[in-house]
């Protein structure tokens, strides 16, 4: 079950109040995306911790129904 | 738990052990592909381990690392992240760094 990408977005800023998201839908089919995500909770996370809070805040979606997201984080 | 066990075993027996769909040779999704190819690049020595073969080892290391996707990338039964991570570690020459560091290359 594809995902849209505003569901990305409303999944990540619930969990994450602070973050600015910037998806892109990669082919156009709700299914390949990649986002860059930059928050204050990420400062001074190593690069693993960081993707885990986003991964955490899809709530168990990725690698199920969201097959395809690649993630760039950034403290801000 | 017997999975964890294979897993443990797996880390400590290949220095540069790569979890991927697929094999080196012939992967199966772009990500492990991605991954794989920048070891190559590198001039790395590693293992690939094909998780499509094994059910329970697909879903065993994702719960072993809590980390939910493929390929993970371990160098010296460290945990150094997925697709995304080791290729921006790449783009930064952070990898090589770290590869160095730890005496892979």
């Amino acid at each position: 079950m594809p995902l849209p990408k505003k569901e990305i977005e409303k999944l990540i800023t619930e969990s994450i109040p602070d973050a600015t998201v910037e998806i892109k839908d990669l082919m156009g089919d709700n299914n390949h995306y990649s986002a860059v995500i930059k928050s204050s909770k990420f400062n001074n996370l190593s690069k693993i911790d960081q993707h885990k809070l986003v991964y955490k805040s899809l709530k168990g979606k990725m690698g199920n129904e969201l097959h395809a997201l690649s993630i760039t984080t950034e403290g801000k | 738990m017997e999975i964890n066990k294979k897993i443990e075993n797996l880390i400590n027996e290949n220095e540069v052990c790569l979890f991927m769909k697929g094999t080196p040779d012939a992967p199966q999704c772009g990500f492990s592909m991605a991954v794989s190819n920048v070891l190559k690049h590198l001039n790395v020595n590693f293992k690939g381990i094909n998780v499509l073969l094994d059910e329970n080892l697909r879903q065993g290391i994702k719960d072993f690392s809590d980390w939910p996707t493929i390929p993970q990338l371990y160098v010296k039964k460290e945990f150094i992240g997925g697709c995304d991570i080791v290729k921006e570690m790449f783009e930064k020459g952070e990898l090589k760094k770290l590869l160095e560091e730890k005496k892979i290359i």
